[in-house]
């Protein structure tokens, strides 16, 4: 059986407010009201988890995965690692990571993604992961471009890959995107700078790790990920394993 | 154990469907399994549907979000391997999700109270900056004294039900204006 617990309460002052002015999107689409909240019940102590058996050989391989003929996407070969924990440091194992983003000129595979940079016929852009028993994951893919995109000035996006992560409850999913260091589009990009705290920010930032890099084939970037910590246990006998 | 940080949460974005829905997003080679699509193959109880729209502050549907679903099967028991999990995109004319499901049995709260039967549902879109923890509770299977509802003014209470009708249940969420729903901080 398994147990749960309860989740330690989020920390909103390192997420971006519900209402970012500078990111207009958000305008329309913030909630105004408070979010309301109330003790873990089942229904967020527990959460989706995922077998291996969801997995394709190639999902973690962006650079071939939607690759013809033996191909390979094109743009700077990349492998993207690290550590998935709470926020009690404990590695969160067994855990899903979804990952999606441009190509390396900077456009998506998406009917409504209509910037000029061409789509890469060997590159779809998608990929997932599930962390190792010590937390650890790791995927390959190009380093996608910057790209212009609609928010009422010369906006343009700094290199970002985007990261849905599951952890053990449904109140620790989480969706945010990694950038990489030195892109000096991250402090102009009103996403990016709608994090109040620029230390969150900073741990958004994947670095160069040249200890994992592979001479002559790919460079490595380190990006670790925290997700919502757990309290006492909670329940001990109310889940199902099957 | 080292206190950590969260990571920040960001806008899932416009294009959210190639990395959690990618045959939607219209990827020819996408994944050998898609997630998300089978709770009521997955899941015993009485087959439902529920449909409805992510509506923005100016009254337009939102046409590139992605509505979560979180429940136990009938019975009210919570499984693994990705049962009792869905994933029901706004369609990209129309904005219209569909949630085909079973209806969950009544869970337990931390007291071990019973509450009536709900899915939890969770939005992410493009303008979005955290994503939003909300519950849809079914119109004909309300409990007067639901520990969660209670807390919740009654003008409000409205927005978490999604009311029956000949076409199964509709609730549409209301993410600003007047019928703003109701998010938890969970
Ligand atoms: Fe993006």
């Amino acid at each position: 059986m398994s147990k749960l617990t309860d989740i330690a309460p989020r920390d909103f002052s390192l997420h971006p407010p519900r209402i970012a002015p500078d990111y207009r999107s958000s305008l329309s689409r913030g909630p105004i009201h408070k979010p309301i909240g109330f003790a873990t019940t089942m229904t967020e102590a527990t959460g989706p988890t995922f077998g291996h058996d969801v997995l394709g050989p190639n999902d973690h391989d962006l650079l071939i995965n939607h690759a013809v003929d033996g191909g390979s996407a094109i743009g700077p070969r990349i492998m993207v690692h690290g550590v998935l924990r709470d926020a009690d440091g404990r590695p969160v194992p067994n855990a899903l990571i979804e990952v999606w983003q441009a190509n390396a000129g900077g456009r998506y595979r998406h009917k409504k993604d209509a910037y000029l940079a061409p789509l890469d016929p060997n590159f779809g852009g998608c990929g997932r992961v599930i962390t190792g028993e010590d937390g650890s994951y790791s995927f390959r893919t190009v380093q996608p471009g910057a790209y212009p995109w609609p928010n009422g000035g010369n906006d343009w996006r700094p290199a970002h890959i985007h990261f849905s992560v599951f952890g053990m409850a449904f109140s620790q999913r989480l969706i945010t995107q990694m950038y990489f260091e030195g892109d000096p589009h991250i402090a102009l990009c009103p996403i990016a700078q709608s994090i109040p705290d620029a230390a969150a920010i900073d741990r958004l930032t994947a670095r160069l790790d040249m200890e994992a890099t592979v001479p002559m084939d790919i460079r490595a970037f380190r990006f670790d990920i925290v997700l919502r910590g757990r309290g006492a246990t909670l329940f001990e006998n109310q889940l199902e394993g099957t | 154990m080292a206190k950590l940080s969260e990571s920040a949460s960001q806008t899932a974005g416009p294009y959210v469907h190639i990395g959690c829905v990618p045959e939607f997003a219209g990827l020819e080679r996408g994944y050998h399994s898609q997630l998300g699509t089978s709770l009521r193959a997955d899941l015993t109880g009485d087959p439902i549907t529920v449909r409805g729209r992510i509506i923005d502050g100016m009254g337009d549907p939102v046409l590139d979000g992605l509505v979560e679903i979180w429940q136990p099967d009938g019975a009210g028991t919570f499984h693994t391997n990705g049962k009792g999990f869905g994933r029901a995109p706004s369609h990209a004319e129309t904005g219209e999700f569909v949630i085909e499901t079973v209806m969950p049995g009544a869970a337990i709260d931390q007291n071990g109270t019973l509450q009536s039967p709900h899915l939890a549902l969770w939005i992410v879109a493009r303008g979005i900056n955290v994503g939003l923890h909300t519950r849809a509770y079914f119109s004909d299977n309300v409990a007067d004294d639901d520990p969660i509802l209670s807390m919740i003014e009654p003008t409000r209470r409205t927005t978490l039900i999604a009311q029956k009708g000949s076409n199964g249940y509709q609730l549409d969420i209301h993410l600003q204006g007047e019928n703003e729903t109701v998010f938890f901080d969970v």
